[in-house]
């Protein structure tokens, strides 16, 4: 058994969470067609999606347990195993490559001593490969969770990993997005 | 003209509060849609759309007005999807609109949504784009708590229901059939066409689905008229459009000027030619899936529908990818092979297969193992994708990979004889083929 599925854990809805999804229930004109929003919720609150999440999805929207396997494997975005508490997404797609990409991405793997697709062994970090992220002209950028960092050079790289290390989420560029 | 006589979209991109429902409303927001629920009848609002040209800003520049006149007169169920799964490499305007002013793009669903007669209405963002979700739905929360969304909109007696609904990650929700797959628990997989959407889409009833920035313009053309909206731009290709630019140039970002304008003086006018240093090399003009033009053809063309036509590629979503002389254009296509290869959803062979081919076969060329016979075998490979497939995927990877073979052939011969220049893979090391 992997690592990760040693930590997996029981998917307990809070409250929040179930309002949340009785409220998708409401809105969405199917069942079915609230699956992506309730899986963002599970995923929301767990980091990704627990078998014990999926039977939650079943009873609640009448779909089978293949469908939801299904969806879950499709997009990208969805986890089924716990994830490193950070997830430096880099994108390496052509813009970014233009203006340097692949030099953020050595720096990470120098400093972190790990492979593009890879975790540190402590579970603290993992740098996965993104395609285009929606930020061309502001490229080379990297996605941590909600948050989106533009305009990188190895150097700021590494400042964010120091700042990680440190616990402190530095402000991303979007974050004005998210404040007002 | 002077360029803030263009902002047709743009006039508050930048602006610090261009988001909030008031800052809209004090620049004559939702002017239009309170004329439109006044008394145009929706047949009116179809009319006036489709005299103004305006055409799908999404990529494939479908007529907007025409496309809704496919909803079957009376439908009692209509859906509208806004697309803004914006996930074309090179392309991030629709971020733009929705990030700096989120209620123009509002304004104009319901206004379309109205046009058709939907009852509902979906925002699909990527879900790379989180934080733009949260910000859209302040805005939609906004919206309906002054009563321009739900019940009864302004008196009108006109109900309509939006929802923000965040992707996943898959480039294929972008095209429409996928995208509405998705929205009703799928794969986001493509279905065959015909029925189109706008006949049989969302849960079998007639959708339509636009592109955020198609939607966008429509409170303009209302307030404005659809000869005003022809004021600008050719007579094919009419009104303004958003060109998002990457690359080494001096101002990259998104930029709005009316279609027609020559690449040549907006590459050295707005985009203030490139940065110290860099020299251009190619540019690929609308978004990674239309074909490459070297330099010296891109100073040729204008920007709009027929003159990217008649050069041989496409204005497609806007998404300017500027090439520097210091890339590697064998790099440059093994990032997008890799893209394209990932992002099949394998439903057919031939994009299944052929995408990971010509991924593989590039990687080959790069990895120092290529031979000139698979130059051929490239061309080979593409014959058998293009126009076999459900959707335009497999098109959208044969377009650059021949272009690139096409126009800059004598990298790939260099390569494959070990002559390439030294330091010109120096952003990706030749032998790191991780990819
Ligand atoms: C592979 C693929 C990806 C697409 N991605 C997008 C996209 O991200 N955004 C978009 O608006 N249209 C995208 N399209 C085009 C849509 O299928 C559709 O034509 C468009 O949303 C219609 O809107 P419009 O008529 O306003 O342009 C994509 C098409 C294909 C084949
Ligand atoms: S062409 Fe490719 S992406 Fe499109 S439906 Fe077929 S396999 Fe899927
Ligand atoms: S290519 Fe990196 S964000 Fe688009």
């Amino acid at each position: 058994m992997s690592k990760t599925q040693d930590m997996k854990q029981e998917f307990k809805p809070s409250p929040e969470t179930l309002s949340r999804v009785d409220k998708l229930v409401e809105a969405y004109p199917t069942r079915a067609s609230a699956l992506m929003p309730s899986i963002w919720a599970i995923t929301d609150e767990m980091g990704y999606v627990p078998d014990t999440g999926v039977d939650f999805l079943v009873e609640k929207l009448g779909v089978t347990k293949a469908r939801v396997y299904e969806v879950l494997s499709f997009y990208t975005m969805y986890r089924t195993e716990p994830q490193a508490e950070h997830v430096l997404q880099v994108c390496h797609n052509i813009s970014c490559h233009i203006m340097g990409a692949r030099n953020v991405i050595a720096q990470l793997e120098k400093k972190l001593g790990v492979r593009l697709g890879e975790a540190t062994p402590d579970g603290k970090f993992a740098i996965e490969g993104a395609e285009c992220l929606g930020a061309c002209g502001h490229g080379p950028c990297l996605q941590l969770g909600k948050h989106l960092y533009e305009y990188l050079t190895p150097e700021k790289a590494e400042d964010l990993l120091d700042n990680l290390r440190k616990g402190v989420v530095p402000r991303a560029d979007t974050d004005r997005e998210l404040e007002d | 003209m002077s360029r803030n006589d263009y902002r047709i979209l743009s006039e508050r991109f930048g602006r610090k509060d261009g988001h909030k429902l008031s800052v809209y409303e004090s620049e004559g927001g939702y002017k239009a849609l309170r004329m439109v629920l006044s008394g145009m009848p929706p047949a009116e609002v179809r009319e006036v759309v489709k005299d103004s040209a305006l055409r799908g800003r999404g990529g494939a520049g479908f007529p907007t007005g025409v496309k809704w006149g496919f909803v079957p007169e009376g439908a009692e169920e209509v859906y509208f999807f806004v697309n803004a799964d914006e996930s074309e490499p090179g392309t991030f305007k629709d971020r733009y609109l929705l990030d700096y002013d989120p209620h123009q793009t509002i304004e104009g669903t319901i206004i379309s949504c109205f046009a058709v007669q939907a009852k509902l209405a979906f925002i699909y963002i990527r879900g790379e784009f989180g934080w733009l979700v949260d910000r859209v739905q302040k805005a939609v929360d906004e919206a309906y708590a002054a009563g321009l969304l739900g019940k009864n909109i302004l008196g009108s007696g006109y109900d309509l229901e939006m929802i923000v609904h965040k992707g996943a990650g898959a480039y294929i929700c972008g095209e429409e059939t996928g995208l509405i797959n998705s929205v009703e628990g799928r794969k986001g997989q493509p279905s065959l066409k015909p029925p189109f959407p706008a006949v049989s889409g969302f849960l079998k009833k007639p959708t339509i689905v636009n592109n955020v920035e198609s939607v966008a313009s429509v409170p303009w053309i209302i307030n404005n008229g659809a000869e005003a909206y022809k004021a600008f731009g050719t007579e094919k290709s009419t009104g303004t459009k958003l060109f998002s630019v990457s690359g080494p140039v001096k101002n990259p970002g998104v930029h709005e000027i009316p279609l027609g304008m020559p690449f040549r003086e907006f590459f050295h006018d707005w985009l203030g030619g490139m940065v110290e240093g860099e020299e251009l090399k190619a540019v690929i003009v609308g978004g990674s899936s239309v074909p490459v033009l070297p330099a010296a053809e891109a100073m040729n063309i204008t920007l709009d529908y027929e003159s990217t036509a008649q050069a041989g590629t496409m204005l497609g979503s806007g998404g300017m990818i500027v090439i520097p002389q210091s890339s590697d254009m064998v790099e440059l296509i093994q990032v997008l092979m890799h893209f394209y290869f990932d992002e099949s959803c394998g439903q057919c062979t031939p994009c299944r297969e052929g995408t990971s081919w010509l991924h593989k076969i590039v990687k080959r060329l790069r990895g120092g193992k290529g031979t000139i016979e698979d130059l051929d075998l490239l061309e080979h490979v593409c014959n058998g994708m293009a126009g076999l497939t459900i959707c335009p995927l497999a098109d959208a990877a044969v377009m650059p990979m021949l272009s690139f073979l096409e126009k800059f052939r004598p990298e790939f011969e260099a390569l494959i004889q070990e002559t390439a220049p030294v330091g010109m893979n120096s952003r990706w090391p030749r032998g790191e083929q991780e990819k």
